[in-house]
């Protein structure tokens, strides 16, 4: 494997401004060697790929140079001029792959070095995903250095029966993002106490709360703040208002709003939020009854239970838009942190974040008029359950009767076959051929059992040797399928045998599964690169034939018996693909010779 | 009839219910190897030595003919210890002359069939009389004592009293005479849990029945008794009685056939025609290649 080399003219340059010096670099899995085309000049370069950290290279298709940065690990790095893209991109994927061999510490020998060269364009996270997934998986490693360093494979191949793989692996880091506080935002002013300051604090996080929950505020700030008033403005009003809110005292909230039109919109009642919750009552299942549910719950105690010392007293009806009812905040503020985190965007800025709401609520508005379905189903459902039963008409069962037939039909199509069922049954180990009258056949069971009536019953009943051998006999079995089988299912043959022959097996055994899954997925051969394919994989496995000889004549003979069991599946395995390949080649070249008669 | 809560409870007291097969075609094709006189003064001898191990210990012993069954010998049956032997070996005799008269056929090839299914379940059929009835309630168990090859068509009925025996927790013990392996008596002990025995020896057949088959089911626990190395889990088709290894199931009623059908004679269900062509052939496919 370390003869492995890709060799390219290339310019070294110590900085990508640098003209750089003319030369071949010549990559192995070892190291990578830069002579220059001036013998005399004094850029060689001779660095152990161990050294090397990372690359970088240039993106491909703009009019830059195709370069090269390898990153040593002390720092500094060198940089590679190509001739072209294709050029360049040969030696990145052979460094990529000497890096993350490098990178495997320890393992000195093999690994996957050159195979990545390859005509197929990979991205960068593509190679690394792969070289990370050979390095988790042993067995994959395995496999891949037996057929893609092997040539039975190529790269891509290999990869592409594994594409499920490469997609896990790259799901295994979902991105997760985080839901609204479940904690209502209230207004906890603080206060110094000596004046009469009240202290508000806004986070980004709190205006996105509050834009979430109340819509009017959204709209408010979307239509004031760059124009009418700044942002601090904006929310001092607000807080102003929330405050008011706070004291309860709703008259002095109205005429607060008297005054000031501004600081009315955050006083009044949120219609936007009114006019959701009707088209919501609109859609609310119409074959809910909620006079029959009263009894089921608690919604019938006031406030669900909990104790709000809400102005209980009748407020004159201008009042009337002022006042808020805790359990309307409750209720709205739940709704939105079940919804979850709408939008995307960085809460740093409350005006995206706040154009980005309004543009989801009109989406799902928009989406709502446009499902007129729904109101039909709605309809539909009412006259369903409302049907009155009386009136309807007898329902069909929903089901198709079964229909078990005379079973004499069964049983008498029996007799027909008797005799033929008879002679496979009967031919077991001694096939009875024997064909005795009825007659004779009861004589002698009656003959033989007025015998014992009259003879009584033999003594002794038996053989005492002999019954000693049935004892040792059953002792023996149950011992040994006691010991064969194990208490433990999950032993099995494998384990008995010795770990070399064990791994050895395997081994094969995936090998053989990965080469028959290429063999049958390649068929129907229609081009000629599956043509080349197939040939390739029947070589390859005509391989592993003799050395599952091998393994079974190597074993000791104790084990022989099982380990031929276990080749055995895999040998018939491989001579149906082998029968196919043969039968296929066959088909195609009678084929070929019949076109030709046709032209000839 | 006593009421079930009065009913003693035990776990050493036995209830077995012995099925012998009579078939008298059977018999004689095993004449030299095992005489039913031999058979029969073994298998006494066990019955006797059940009695003997738990005064209220009952054996029920019921004949499996060719064309019927019947109990021929129930030890609760009041009688001197000395007629017991006597009277059974009488009712064996009368039963296989009922048995005769009850044969058509004039000539029958090989051993024949024995009617399994249906000792099976009057076998189950007492079991669930004592349960009902009487002071005592036993630990019933049914130990087949088996030559006749499989009858491919007791096929269902078979099963269906496997399964009645598994709900009711009644472990089915069998032992094979025969020369071969039985299906039907590896799913039945496999499926209730007993014990499946094919003794090697037939000389010492006693030895056998009195090593694995004499110990009550309390006494089980505690016990290693031989386990089968494998059980021929195979099915007959509907259609031909055929034991098959692969086959189409009727998704409504799940019969089985070898062949695919356009109707299930059972049931009646229409089967689609769907992917016959494509899905049905794929495994003879693959099989052709191999045999050319």
């Amino acid at each position: 494997m370390a003869d492995k080399q890709v060799m390219k003219r290339a310019k070294y340059k110590s900085s990508v401004k640098d003209p750089g010096v003319a030369g071949v670099l010549k990559l192995n899995i070892e190291r990578f060697v830069f002579m220059p085309n001036d013998p005399k000049a004094s850029t060689k370069l001779n660095v152990e790929f161990r050294m090397i950290t990372g690359h970088k290279f240039t993106k491909e298709g703009s009019s830059k140079q195709a370069l090269l940065n390898l990153t040593q690990e002390q720092g500094g790095n060198y940089i590679f001029e190509f001739d072209s893209f294709a050029d360049r991109d040969v030696c990145r994927e052979f460094v990529a792959a000497a890096i993350a061999f490098h990178s495997e510490a320890g393992k000195a020998t093999t690994e996957n070095s050159a195979a990545l060269v390859n005509s197929e364009q990979l991205s960068r996270a593509e190679t690394e995903r792969r070289i990370k997934l050979l390095q988790e998986n042993s067995e994959l490693q395995r496999l891949h250095r037996q057929f893609v360093f092997g040539g039975i494979l190529t790269d891509a191949e290999f990869w592409a029966t594994r594409k499920k793989l490469l997609d896990q692996n790259d799901n295994r880091r979902p991105k997760q993002r985080v839901a609204l506080k479940n904690e209502m935002w209230t207004v906890k002013p603080l206060s110094d106490g000596q004046s009469n300051r009240v202290t508000f604090n806004l986070t980004p996080e709190i205006i996105h709360q509050i834009f979430a929950e109340k819509p009017a505020v959204r709209q408010a700030y979307l239509s004031f703040v760059p124009n009418k008033m700044t942002e601090k403005e904006f929310w001092t009003k607000y807080s102003r208002a929330e405050y008011l809110h706070s004291t309860k005292n709703v008259v002095a909230a109205a005429a607060e709003a008297a005054e000031d039109e501004e600081l009315a919109v955050f006083l009044k009642r949120d219609d936007m939020l009114a006019n959701e919750a009707r088209r919501k009552i609109r859609r609310v299942d119409p074959t809910v009854d909620m006079e029959a549910d009263e009894g089921d719950d608690y919604i019938h105690l006031p406030d669900h239970g909990l104790f709000q010392n809400e102005t209980k007293d009748v407020l004159e009806s201008q009042y009337e838009p002022y006042r808020r009812s805790f359990s309307q905040d409750l209720n709205q503020h739940a709704a939105v942190v079940l919804q979850g985190r709408l939008v995307d965007v960085e809460l740093g800025d409350p005006r995206s974040v706040a154009e980005a709401l309004s543009r989801t609520k009109q989406a799902e508005v928009s989406d709502e008029i446009s499902n007129r379905n729904l109101e039909k189903e709605l309809s539909d459902r009412i006259s369903r359950i409302a049907e009155i039963e009386d009136l309807q008409g007898p329902r069909d069962p929903a089901v198709a009767p079964l229909s078990i037939k005379d079973p004499r039909d069964y049983f008498d199509s029996q007799q027909a076959n008797a005799v033929k069922a008879l002679g496979d049954a009967g031919s077991g180990a001694k096939p009875l051929k024997s064909s005795v009258s009825p007659r004779e056949a009861y004589g002698s069971l009656t003959d033989l059992v007025s015998d014992i009536r009259v003879m009584g019953l033999s003594e002794p009943i038996m053989n005492p040797e002999v019954a000693l051998k049935v004892l040792n006999g059953l002792t023996q079995s149950i011992s040994s399928t006691k010991f064969h089988l194990g208490k433990n299912p999950r032993e099995s043959v494998l384990d008995s045998l010795p770990k070399v022959t064990k791994e050895e097996l395997l081994h094969h055994w995936t090998s053989v599964q990965e080469l028959l899954k290429h063999f049958w997925s390649s068929y129907p051969i229609t081009t000629k690169y599956l043509y080349t394919k197939v040939t390739r994989l029947k070589d390859a496995m005509s391989q592993v034939y003799p050395k599952l000889q091998e393994i079974k004549e190597s074993v000791q003979s104790d084990f022989r018996h099982q380990v031929s069991l276990l080749v055995h599946p895999m040998l018939q395995a491989l001579d149906a693909a082998f029968a196919h390949y043969d039968a296929d080649v066959q088909k195609r070249s009678a084929k070929s010779g019949e076109r030709f008669n046709g032209f000839g | 009839m006593t009421p079930v809560s009065s009913k003693l409870y035990t776990d050493d007291v036995s209830l077995l219910m012995v099925l012998i097969d009579t078939n008298p075609f059977f018999w004689n094709s095993v004449k030299s190897t095992l005489a039913f006189s031999t058979f029969l003064s073994n298998v006494l001898a066990f019955l006797n030595s059940i009695l003997l191990l738990n005064q209220l210990n009952q054996v029920v012993v019921i004949a499996t003919g060719y064309n019927s069954c019947d109990y021929i010998f129930d030890s609760s049956d009041s009688q001197s210890q000395t007629q017991r032997v006597e009277q059974m070996l009488q009712k064996l005799e009368e039963f296989v002359d009922k048995d005769e008269s009850l044969g058509r056929e004039d000539s029958v090839d090989g051993p024949g069939f024995s009617l399994l299914s249906g000792s099976l379940s009057m076998a189950l059929c007492y079991i669930q009389r004592v349960f009902r009835s009487g002071p005592l309630h036993p630990q019933p168990r049914i130990l087949c004592l088996h030559g006749s090859p499989d009858g491919p068509g007791q096929y269902v009925a078979v099963m269906n009293s496997i399964f009645s025996a598994q709900r009711s927790m009644v472990p089915i013990d069998s032992c094979v005479l025969g020369a071969q392996h039985s299906a039907f008596l590896q799913q039945a002990s496999y499926i209730t849990g007993g014990v499946y025995l094919k003794p090697q020896l037939l000389d010492g057949l006693f030895q056998y029945l009195a090593t694995v088959f004499a110990t009550d089911l309390h006494s089980r626990a505690f016990l290693q008794l031989p386990k089968p190395a494998g059980v021929d889990f195979r099915a007959s088709c509907f259609c031909h009685k055929n034991t098959i290894d692969m086959g189409y199931i009727c998704s409504v009623c799940l019969s089985i056939f070898c062949k695919h059908q356009k109707k299930c004679s059972t049931c009646g269900s229409v089967f689609g025609q769907a992917q016959t062509q494509d899905s049905s052939t794929p495994d003879r496919k693959r099989k052709t290649p191999l045999d050319a």
